[in-house]
């Protein structure tokens, strides 16, 4: 382990002081195998404690800390700074409001999954046990389920960004969760909200948010499927 | 103005401080109810640490082999090292199948038998393969699961709201104040029932698995409130946190066959567990670890071990444990498919906690006297359901299931009783911390402090602990306790101050943290994952009792008198696996 000297570029803003986002450089050395996170705290609690970001697991399950650096959107968690070398450029997530620095506004984003009704819709009478459910059934949704809501995705799909009506890619992969899920009986009134110029039609196939997914969900193939899911019912 | 006019005021049935599995659970079950379930918690409800557990939720199902509940029952007694109280393990036992088919037909993704019920691995200390599993993000799926469904029956969300005082008096709860993150300010909540589901407090260590977020301030609000904690000694450290991060490697690895080898490529665990080997208790396998450290057969003679994977072969490790291959690829660049994963015991989770009844309810007293409308479930509580050591996948089946329980009672208990008066000042307490570390003269940073206390905390109230090395830390806490009076923040802003949370944060972690010295001092023997190198044996003639511990006059004062519930037919035993 050995220290290095970087330079963190952050987009800056704090609501009532700056009339607009703008950037502030840190010139700081910290150890070489250092996350992103790392370098956030580094500068939070040593230099400048004004900073304000999102973190909490510190293993890449809580989803807090999706942000921009050099271009990309990651996880601050589990980044390395040595994949982008010892200049970084560090900023929010697009696509949301600026609440204060790296934070943004991420209600519209919680709002969203829940119009796709994320529970069990179900007309059959529960079993006194679990239901059956076999491997390869669990095996239509399991990748999906993996999803940790960090809005990477989002945040990273041109459709997204002049739409704030668009369901995006998180909340559509939570209602192709649902739909296949094998258990469910509530398909029906998913698909009538996904069926939509900004449900599912609005996705235009980017593949955006699958090269943003940390959790490297297949989330375009998973909304294909849902495409071809509505189709079929309308049929 | 008058306080319940103003903007920032709030009256609502049920207040849930923490959406955790606990937390959200329980709000679960007082909005069905037809109640209001308002949840408050300093995270988005998906971020809660629950999500970070991964191995698997236990019940005795039975779906993959023979499996009963008493089976259930003594292997958590005997985890426990005997100091859980058998009444609350009875009941924990009773629901637990319960509870994971509620979770089934909730939705939750649980990973199969081939026949298409829920699958169960096996998992330290449980005599049976138990632990029903979701690969190895079993907590992230119950946690969103749970989340999903509050949303369904519409429990209330605060979302980012840091608690600071609870407005406790003459033993009845009456609500609390707590800051809103995101835009600044305080807010007074009135309710008839309030629930603490914050969760651990292992971020008082240096080296831990917990979240940031898990800064023990149930446990610190409810000392500052002039109520007892019960058996925070008592902190469990984890045998697979990932080397230098502490994160978390599930013992689902080993649940599947993964090996820990020492320098000398042993399975070391045949000299301290026998017939159990990787999977005896927790303690056990973090005390063999560090022994093993002492003594020099750490990897290279340094500090860590292996977790050893490899004859697992790909496709287990890819199917089974994704999650545990992706950590230690991602943080230690270690492809675990072909190389031994770097490992250390990383403190994990807090079986002390805020004491309470069967019923949830929060007590006072070793007599068990209740504060009215006060309620604690999940790792913030101590009920004590896991003693001085908690079984693997038994945290999950308690937050759940204890959480549902919560919320029956306070639903009961909001039937019979209206909203208590409110104190006549109920903001003073929390607005005096903020003009504290706002508009104080002191130059001290918050930062420095924090790091000190972690760091020694892992050296000396560790895997193993002595008198002199606690002596010192107890003197280290009180000079830590004098230098963040002196305390300020740079950040003056309302809007998510990151710098006025982690300071109020940490007066909660000095705050603790003198209570769990105070009680592994005083408590001189070994039991569960309390080891004393200067006391090694268990001494159930003066020891099988909880600890109870004030904060009165600034002074922590400890009481041994609330004795364990001990059934005639779990007679306290040597505990050998």
């Amino acid at each position: 382990m050995a220290m290095i000297d970087i330079s963190a570029k952050i987009l800056r803003y704090q609501p009532g002081k700056d009339e607009k986002p703008h950037w502030q450089v840190f010139d700081i050395a910290v150890e070489d195998e250092s996350t992103i996170l790392d370098v956030l705290n580094e500068i939070h609690w040593q230099h400048d404690g004004t900073l304000a970001y999102r973190r909490s697991c510190r293993s890449s399950i809580c989803g807090s800390c999706a942000m921009k650096v050099n271009g990309r959107n990651v996880l601050a968690c589990e980044t390395p700074i040595h994949r982008f070398g010892r200049k970084l450029k560090i900023e929010p997530l697009s696509g949301f409001d600026i609440i204060k620095d790296l934070a943004v506004d991420l209600d519209p984003f919680f709002a969203k999954l829940k119009r796709i009704k994320p529970y069990l819709l179900l007309d059959k009478p529960l079993p006194d046990k679990e239901f059956v459910q076999s491997p390869a059934q669990l095996e239509a949704i399991g990748e999906s389920t993996l999803c940790i809501l960090c809005a990477a995705c989002s945040a990273a799909c041109p459709s997204s960004w002049p739409n704030s009506e668009y369901l995006g890619p998180a909340a559509l992969l939570k209602a192709y969760r649902f739909i296949f899920d094998s258990r469910d009986d509530g398909a029906d009134q998913r698909i009538e909200i996904v069926n939509d110029k900004n449900g599912v039609w609005r996705c235009h196939t980017i593949f955006n948010c699958m090269e943003a997914c940390p959790k490297k969900i297949k989330i375009t193939e998973y909304l294909s499927r849902l495409k071809v899911k509505v189709v079929e019912n309308s049929l | 103005m008058k306080i319940d006019e103003a903007r920032n005021y709030h009256k609502i049935d049920t207040v849930i401080v923490g959406a955790g599995l606990a937390g959200l659970r329980a709000a679960l079950e007082v909005a069905k109810s037809g109640l209001a379930a308002a949840v408050i918690s300093k995270v988005y409800p998906t971020r809660s640490h629950s999500g970070g557990a991964q191995g698997g939720i236990a019940a005795a199902l039975a779906n993959v082999s023979e499996d009963s509940l008493e089976s259930h029952m003594f292997d958590t007694i005997k985890g426990s090292d005997y100091l859980a109280d058998q009444d609350i393990i009875e009941r924990f036992v009773n629901e637990a199948l319960k509870t994971v088919y509620e979770f089934e037909h909730m939705g939750v993704p649980f990973s199969r038998t081939e026949d298409g019920r829920i699958n169960q691995r096996p998992f330290g200390g449980h005599s049976s393969p138990r632990a029903c599993f979701a690969q190895d993000v079993t907590g992230h799926v119950l946690l969103h699961t749970l989340y999903e469904q509050c949303l369904q029956h519409n429990v209330l969300f605060f979302n980012e709201f840091q608690v600071l005082s609870l407005l406790v008096s003459e033993d009845v709860s009456r609500g609390l104040v707590a800051w809103d993150i995101r835009s600044g300010g305080l807010h007074i909540f009135q309710a008839r029932a309030v629930l603490l589901a914050t969760g651990g407090y292992g971020r008082a260590w240096k080296v831990t698995s917990n979240a940031h977020a898990n800064t023990g301030d149930g446990v610190a609000l409810v000392l500052e409130a002039g109520l007892p904690l019960e058996d925070m000694e008592f902190v469990q450290f984890h045998p697979t946190g990932l080397y230098k991060h502490g994160i978390l490697l599930s013992e689902a690895a080993r649940g599947e066959g993964a090996y820990i080898l020492n320098d000398k490529g042993e399975r070391f665990m045949k000299t301290y567990a026998a017939a159990k080997m990787e999977l005896a208790p927790r303690d056990v396998v973090s005390r063999a670890e560090q022994t093993e450290i002492n003594e020099g057969r750490g990897i290279g003679g340094k500090d860590y071990v292996y977790l050893d994977l490899r004859h697992l072969g790909r496709e287990k490790i890819l199917e089974r444990l994704p999650q545990i291959y992706d950590l230690a690829l991602n943080y230690l660049k270690v492809d675990g498919i072909k190389e031994a994963v770097p490992i250390q015991p990383t403190a994990h989770y807090s079986m002390g906690g805020i004491p309470a009844n069967v019923r949830t309810e929060v007590i006072k007293d070793a007599a068990g006297t209740v504060v009215k409308g006060l309620y604690t479930a999940g790792e913030t509580s101590c009920l004590s359901l896991h003693g001085a050591n908690r079984l693997g996948t038994n945290s999950l089946q308690d937050a759940a299931t204890f959480g549902r329980i919560a919320g029956i009672h306070m639903t009961e208990f909001c039937r019979g009783n209206s909203f208590a008066g409110l104190p006549a000042k109920p903001l003073e307490v929390a607005q005096g911390k903020i003009d504290r570390l706002w508009n104080g003269q002191g130059k001290e940073r918050h930062a420095p402090i924090r790091e000190k206390l972690q760091e020694n905390m892992t050296k000396y109230l560790g895997v193993f602990r002595n008198q002199d090395d606690m002596l010192k830390m107890l003197v280290m806490i009180k000079e830590l306790q004098e230098r963040y009076r002196q305390v300020t923040v740079d950040d003056h802003g309302d809007a998510f101050n990151l710098d006025l949370i982690e300071a109020l944060e940490l007066e909660n972690l000095l705050s603790f943290s003198e209570v769990i010295v105070e009680g592994a001092l005083a408590r001189q023997e070994s039991r569960g994952a309390h080891f004393r190198s200067d006391f090694p044996k268990r001494n159930d003639g003066e020891w099988l009792k909880h600890t109870l511990a004030w904060r009165r006059d600034g002074k922590i004062v400890l009481d041994f008198s609330k004795g364990v519930v001990i059934y005639p037919q779990y007679q306290p035993q040597e505990r050998k696996y």
